[in-house]
């Protein structure tokens, strides 16, 4: 029994010296993010393996799950002659929810497991300790720069991901199930507003990105520096990840839309 | 060091792709063009039940839409709901006994506020009040008052 409150205890305190960790790691960072504005190749290059690779899976399932809701959302309507309405369900769908966490879900699979791998081996073949020893400072140099260009292309995946959904929705909608091709234009705009929907699931992304980023380069640098402990911290990046950002959007969709 | 370049490259077509989707969300998909045109003065109407009535709902004159419900309240000291219109800028020569009924487009459709003009000369202006409101049909009444003619018709 006390060995069970021992165990119980210990975790706890763990988990909170980790947490703690993390949030000052975090601050460290983000203080230390005056080298790559200097050095913006430094920034160049984790854009484009952040962000630029992972767009075709941005772009193929955007298409795709706008087609699902597309036709998920007909078959409802329909129901009650309301089928015009089909671009509004989609559009605010999108703009509001699923835009902003499925690309926060795709992007903690694709570019945050990637991250914290890379991190993490960084750490285990010791590279991170030699940058030390030429007095290089690797939060400035390797995560500063990394936890940017996540927060930067995730809202930018998340808009090209919305669209696209919306595309999807209206050649499934207009093309295969024949709804008018105006009311589904024309709705959605008198529904849709730039302020509240629009621009709220940008703000979404931007937090996504932020935790997304940040989640997945605390573990790299944090985890143990063998095979097996990077393997279990890119692990755990994507199922934190995706937790954190599933609980986030609930409390952000509380806040943001009454 | 071209491969520099080429990496650059496809950051910058990365960054524009999605400043232009988003610009596409603004004018394709929200009309922000509509949003701006609710810029305009603003009128109040008391209604003694809006029914549905939400706030963006469109303000139409002659079917044509001229604005937005901006703000809906309840007045505390009336006992009414207080609906703000938003109309917009170009039309600002509506008669000042202008009235206005909250309609339903369509048998499901969302419910907007229908505007009548009248006939006075001068023109409503930021703040004015419509005095001639209309409230919404509220389903439950009509059908309770049909039931109550229908007895009323069965006992003569």
């Amino acid at each position: 029994m006390t060995v069970l409150f021992e165990r119980l205890g210990a975790s706890t305190l763990n988990s909170i010296t980790t947490l703690g960790r993390a949030v000052l790691f975090l601050l460290r960072v983000i203080a230390g993010c005056g080298e790559w504005v200097r050095r913006p190749g430094l920034l160049m290059r984790e854009l484009y393996s952040v962000g630029v690779l992972t767009l075709v899976i941005i772009v193929v399932s955007g298409l795709f799950v706008g087609m699902v809701l597309s036709l998920q959302g007909y078959y409802t309507l329909v129901d009650f002659g309301a089928e015009q309405s089909l671009g509004v369900l989609v559009a605010l769908s999108l703009t509001r929810e699923l835009g902003p966490v499925v690309t926060a879900l795709l992007f903690a699979g694709r570019a945050g497991s990637a991250l914290t791998a890379e991190i993490g081996l960084m750490k285990a073949t010791e590279q991170l300790a030699g940058m030390e020893m030429m007095a290089v400072d690797p939060e400035r140099r390797v995560i500063a720069p990394r936890l940017a260009a996540a927060f930067i292309s995730l809202p930018l995946l998340a808009v090209i991901f919305t669209l696209l959904g919306i595309i999807g929705a209206y050649i499934v909608g207009t093309a295969l199930l024949g709804v008018d091709a105006g009311a589904f234009w024309s709705q959605m705009q008198a529904q849709v507003s730039f302020g509240d929907d629009v621009l709220n699931g940008v703000i979404k992304s931007l937090l996504f990105g932020l935790v997304a980023g940040w989640i997945a380069v605390f573990n790299g640098y944090d985890c143990m520096p063998t095979s097996h402990g990077v393997s279990r911290a890119t692990t755990r990046t994507v199922v934190v990840t995706s937790l954190a950002v599933l609980a986030l959007d609930f409390v952000l969709t509380a806040l943001m839309f009454d | 060091m071209e491969n520099s370049r080429r990496v650059d490259l496809a950051v910058g077509a990365f960054v524009a792709a999605g400043l232009a989707a988003l610009f596409v969300l603004a004018m394709q998909v929200s009309n922000i063009t509509a949003f701006q045109r609710a810029e305009g003065y603003t009128v109040v109407g008391y209604f003694q039940n809006v029914g549905g009535l939400r706030e963006r709902a469109p303000v139409r004159l002659g079917g044509v839409q001229i604005g937005r419900v901006s703000d809906i309240e309840l007045d505390q000291s009336r006992f009414e709901a207080r609906v703000a219109m938003t109309i917009a800028q170009d039309y600002n020569d509506l008669p000042s006994d202008t009235a206005a009924s909250i309609r339903t487009s369509g048998l499901l459709g969302e419910q907007y506020i229908s505007l009548e003009p009248g006939g006075m000369p001068d023109a409503l202006s930021e703040g004015d009040e419509l005095m001639l409101t209309q409230s919404a049909l509220v389903l439950e009444d009509i059908i309770g008052q049909f039931l109550y003619n229908q007895g009323a018709g069965g006992s003569e």
